[in-house]
């Protein structure tokens, strides 16, 4: 009888298994970009017409942008795209990545309820902003869990000139000590919120408290716009040319990792770039609003 | 191998340095835990107690209720109660989400049932003569009550340990409730999910270490209790 069970299970789980063995020979690719790109609806319009035309599906697995940079590095993905220049280029310098191309920008707007305690509405100047909400103590909203849009808070931060905190995480790699630092401003723990978790959720957690909060334009436009009962929160400062966010697209380099599907993924990278995918980027519009300008093809704008 | 070695060294060197960030996160994880325990207790042994020795219609389709409540998954449980509470839900004006109330209310949601089946199961395990023979000696209802109680105690430590390691290590209710605000409602179990996202495994696993420890300590507090009783 107990041998009968154990054949019985040793089959399901074959049969679970040969699905998986067929998908690895199907046309598959593996993106890991971030969360902001996924909830913007982008990849949804774009990625079926480059299946269209190559027949190769990709697959799409949405984090933050540590994560994301993260994947690639394990060679857990193809391809890789995100939002935070600097450590792309890292990423690509450190023989992870074969190549960056840059692709679109979107901005980031500050955010925050109608009411509008600090008093910045209309302003252009993000870090004086900033420096207003600090000042009043009023709540804020942070990503927190180091993704291209905590990158660019922490660099928006630093210019207010306001004493930060630095905080550092040390792990054992490799047997060798590695720290980790992130910046914020002092009031954690009494106005000022990291909550660790994707766009999405600062928004309605920072509709939640009624908080101030800095987002990408795209995923605003789809919250408060793209939903019933949409985002209860305005944009209050926006303009500032220190809240472009550049978008760059990176294959694995499969110098580091053989097993990567290098020849698809250059194909995705290139195509992105082509005249008709600009174009297409160029056309995608969140709630009648343009939201990401390309980057090859800008006279479009 | 190494990443396990990476990850115990790490949880070595996070408890050692007593990092006053990481023991507010601790100490969030223990005081909401441990209060939603205490409160599922409260609600739940009685409850158990009440269902074990009344008669009634219905009782074991009660009895099954409860125990399928015992699969509710925490994402259900987080919705639930995120509907009830958020700015646009009925009871938005008290300001409860992510808050460590919120987290409080998700938790107990989720035990209640564990508390209550698991004393259930306890009481019934005790020999029905015990009932009947401090009751010719003449002891009262809330006497035989109490005498029943600490001749279960065991079972009954054993329900309030499973609901304890239930939501000390759920992750779903403190993220969807709690929202992982750094300081306010961040717990060991989201921080291990943060860390995860941002691609930190190492810090991740030694998180999970340091969890296991705690809860290492809160059970040989228990055990003290258990220990006690005949088993």
């Amino acid at each position: 009888m107990q041998r009968q069970i154990l054949w019985i299970i040793t089959v399901t789980m074959g049969l679970f298994m040969i699905p998986g063995i067929a998908n690895a020979t199907e046309n598959v690719l593996k993106m890991a970009t971030t969360t902001s790109t996924e909830n913007s609806g982008l990849l949804d319009m774009l990625l079926p017409h480059f299946t269209e035309e190559t027949g190769i599906r990709v697959k799409v697995f949405a984090k933050g942008t540590g994560a994301a940079i993260r994947d690639g590095m394990d060679g857990n993905v193809d391809i890789v795209f995100v939002h935070a220049k600097d450590r792309e280029e890292r990423f690509v310098a450190d023989g992870y990545g074969a190549y960056r191309l840059g692709v679109m920008h979107n901005d980031f707007v500050i955010l925050g309820p109608f009411t509008d305690p600090a008093e910045i509405k209309g302003m252009h100047d993000a870090p004086m902003a900033l420096k207003k909400i600090a000042e009043k103590g009023a709540a804020f909203v942070s990503r927190g869990d180091d993704s291209g849009t905590h990158t660019k808070e922490q660099s928006l931060w630093k210019a207010t000139g306001l004493p930060l905190k630095t905080e550092t995480v040390q792990i054992v790699k490799n047997l060798k000590k590695h720290s980790f630092s992130s910046q914020h401003p002092e009031g954690l723990g009494q106005w000022y919120h990291s909550i660790g978790q994707g766009m999405g959720k600062a928004l309605t957690y920072a509709e939640e408290k009624q908080a101030y909060t800095m987002a990408d334009r795209g995923t605003y436009l789809k919250y408060k716009f793209g939903r019933k009962g949409g985002l209860d929160l305005e944009i209050l400062c926006q303009g500032d040319n220190r809240l472009f966010n550049p978008y760059g697209i990176i294959p694995v380099d499969p110098k580091k990792h053989p097993h990567v599907k290098f020849q698809w993924a250059d194909r995705l990278a290139n195509w992105l770039v082509s005249p008709k995918a600009q174009h297409l980027i160029a056309q995608y519009k969140i709630e009648g609003q343009q939201a990401f300008f390309p980057d090859v093809i800008s006279t479009l704008k | 191998m190494d990443f396990f070695i990476d990850s115990f060294l790490s949880a070595a060197s996070l408890i050692w340095s007593m990092d006053p960030e990481f023991l507010v996160v601790v100490y969030v994880s223990l005081k909401v835990s441990s209060t939603s325990t205490l409160i599922a207790s409260i609600v739940g042994v009685p409850t158990g107690f009440l269902i074990a020795f009344t008669e009634f219609r219905g009782r074991r389709l009660l009895i099954t209720i409860l125990n399928t409540l015992l699969s509710l998954p925490t994402v259900v449980v987080g919705l639930f109660v995120y509907a009830f509470i958020s700015r646009r839900g009925v009871f938005g004006v008290y300001d409860l989400l992510y808050t460590q109330k919120a987290m409080v209310i998700g938790q107990v949601i989720l035990i209640v049932p564990i508390v209550t089946t698991f004393t259930i199961a306890a009481i019934s395990r005790i020999d029905e003569r015990y009932r009947k023979t401090a009751l010719t000696l003449g002891a009262n209802l809330l006497q035989t009550a109490w005498l029943i109680l600490r001749e279960a105690r065991f079972g009954i430590a054993a329900a309030i340990i499973a609901a304890f390691g239930r939501v000390i290590a759920e992750v779903g209710i403190s993220m969807m409730l709690g929202g992982n605000a750094k300081g306010f409602t961040r717990t060991m179990t989201t921080a291990m999910a943060l860390e995860y996202d941002k691609g930190l495994f190492v810090l991740s696993v030694a998180l999970g270490i340091v969890l296991l420890t705690v809860s290492f300590a809160v059970n040989l507090f228990f055990n003290y209790f258990q220990g006690k009783a005949r088993v």
